[in-house]
């Protein structure tokens, strides 16, 4: 279970913002974690906490397939993160890094910036405790929560090509 | 049921007769692509899980465009990488300083990709290769060091749009202006999880390079791919270059579409994207006028040679209006030398304009015209998102390329029309 007070965006968070391309050269996840989000909340990357929760709205995570997006905002202590919608190379990106995302639109729209939020990875229940309302996220397909099961892509990749 | 042209492609390198939209399958890779970003965290990730052997060393490439020639050490660090992971490996396909150009513009010149083929790249834009009738798409490091390490990945297959095209293009009308409009209509998710399939007896009247455009930017409607039909022009594009075995999938009669588009090519005006979002979209004509400081050409969306010779055609014989920056940037050596050639790059600097070498460079903020707090460009790119060229408060309106050579010449948005006038 995750326990953590939420970080709220807007639509259409792209990957530009979640980490510029300036601090590419740099791909340690630290460094990338204390630029996170700074292009659009500069209050970010010095007050998270590890455990919070981010919630952006549709689209979640456009633009370029950098790694760096996810992997900044895994590092920066977020446990996971709950949009409406991702981008879907972003969806790929943080699954494959194990990193859990959670896809639910009412959750996205209602849940407000600093409410205290907890999420059940393994039934995709939401509770928003400061408003008290629970939501149902949309469920993994079995291949993909096999895939997160045997420790990512690249665990089941190599399981493969040394079979 | 039938299927799309992309589902036909998942499913034959999948190894299955038949696949539908919502499937998750298996399918081979003809060709994994990387940058100087992205290959290094790939790399990381295939080493930290102690895989030692690519899948074949002839279909992978590496493309080091991104920050080169390196703009500080910290990049120069993280060519290094690639570049002695590719000699390791014995990569075949490693484009450096001096053979690199913008990859999506450099593997279809070079002939690594052809109809019918499965690419993944650790690049958004690595959708640009639908234009010669691929299935190609971007992906992560991740993704990327599981594809060099198994030749092959996991794919969701996706349902589509059908994108109908009739007529033929006004003069200083060009794919981009086909691709903005359309992400104007259906917005910058509207294709989000699904493939743009063009189609249509418009398609046969646009150029390579006009598809190269238009494929290039279906990752800005979210889509997953962006595919054309393979024609004529496709393979006079293909023949001389691309060794492998041309497949050229067709649609089925009855192929399922979530909901079909029509443009039609004849009614499209030039179109700028205005900040912060590709979807933002205005005909030239409406915002004609608004002041600029730089301009930008070039890029894996138009820094083709079609695209040179169309800033070329308004910019020869006339002068960067004072106090504006043009930057061009041919996308590959061979485009840049058929630009000196040409007598390009000699009408090009004498119009006031700097001429560099290739490299994706202002396009994501990366070095050669960061923009600063203020400042606004009009940029032959594909993207303007906050910050996406430099300061948070600048701002980059997307365009074609003789609309930004007609920008650079006014100091202002302008129309091709109205410079040629002059």
């Amino acid at each position: 279970m995750l326990n953590g007070k939420t970080w709220k965006y807007c639509d259409n968070v792209d990957t530009d913002v979640i980490i510029p391309a300036r601090y590419l050269n740099d791909p340690d996840p630290a460094a990338l974690a204390s630029h996170c989000m700074e292009d659009i909340d500069d209050t970010f990357a010095g007050n998270v906490q590890a455990g919070d929760i981010m919630v952006g709205g549709w689209n979640f995570g456009c633009g370029s397939s950098r790694e760096h997006a996810p992997i900044s905002i895994q590092a920066s202590g977020i446990s996971c993160v709950i949009a409406a919608s991702f981008a879907r190379i972003f969806y790929r990106n943080a699954l494959n890094i194990g990193f859990p995302i959670l896809e639910c639109p009412e959750a996205a729209l209602e849940i407000q910036q600093g409410d205290e939020v907890s999420v059940d990875l393994e039934t995709g229940v939401i509770e928003d405790k400061t408003t008290g309302k629970t939501y149902q996220a949309n469920p993994q397909p079995p291949f993909i929560q096999a895939m997160i099961d045997a420790g990512g892509l690249l665990k089941y990749i190599k399981g493969k090509v040394e079979a | 049921m039938g299927m799309t042209m992309t589902q036909k492609i998942l499913a034959a390198h999948a190894g299955l007769d038949e696949v539908k939209a919502g499937d998750l399958v298996e399918a081979k890779l003809d060709l994994v692509l990387g940058n100087d970003v992205t290959t290094p965290v790939a790399i990381g990730v295939f080493e930290k899980n102690g895989l030692t052997k690519v899948f074949d060393p002839e279909k992978i490439a590496i493309v080091l465009d991104h920050y080169t020639p390196c703009k500080d050490i910290a990049s120069a660090n993280l060519c290094k990488t690639a570049r002695d992971f590719a000699h390791k490996h014995a990569i075949k396909y490693l484009f450096d300083v001096g053979t690199v150009g913008i990859e999506h513009a450099l593997l279809p010149e070079q002939g690594l990709v052809g109809p019918g083929q499965m690419v993944i790249g650790a690049d958004s834009h690595t959708c640009t290769y639908g234009a010669l009738g691929a299935f190609s798409t971007g992906v992560g490091s991740t993704d990327m060091a599981a594809g060099m390490a198994a030749g092959e990945n996991w794919f969701k297959v996706p349902d589509a749009i059908k994108v109908d095209l009739k007529g033929q293009l006004k003069p200083y009308v060009s794919g981009k202006d086909v691709i903005l409009h359309l992400i104007g209509e259906i917005g910058v998710d509207g294709a989000l999880y699904q493939s743009l399939e063009f189609t249509g007896e418009g398609v046969s009247a646009l150029s390579m390079d006009d598809r190269f455009t238009i494929a290039n930017m279906a990752i800005e409607a979210g889509a997953k791919n962006g595919i054309f039909p393979v024609d004529e022009k496709t393979m006079e594009y293909v023949n001389g270059r691309f060794k492998g075995e041309v497949k050229a999938y067709e649609a089925d009669e009855d192929a399922s579409y979530s909901r079909t588009v029509e443009i039609d090519l004849s009614a499209l005006e030039a179109t700028v994207s205005l900040p912060h979002l590709p979807s933002n979209t205005r005909t030239v004509k409406e915002v004609a006028g608004m002041p600029i400081n730089q301009v930008v050409i070039g890029s894996c969306t138009n820094g083709r040679i079609s695209d040179l010779r169309a800033a070329h055609e308004i910019l020869k014989g006339r002068k960067v209006a004072d106090g504006i920056r043009c930057i061009v940037i041919p996308a590959t050596q061979q485009v840049y030398r058929q630009c000196v050639e040409e007598g390009i790059v000699t009408d090009l600097i004498d119009a006031g304009c700097a001429v560099s070498t290739p490299t994706c460079g202002p396009c994501l903020g990366g070095h050669m015209g960061i923009l600063s707090a203020g400042e606004r460009a009009v940029a032959t790119t594909n993207r303007n998102f906050v910050g996406r060229m430099g300061d948070t408060k600048s701002e980059v309106i997307l365009a074609n390329p003789a609309v930004a050579a007609a920008s650079a010449v006014k100091g202002c948005i302008a129309s091709p029309e109205e410079v040629m006038a002059c």
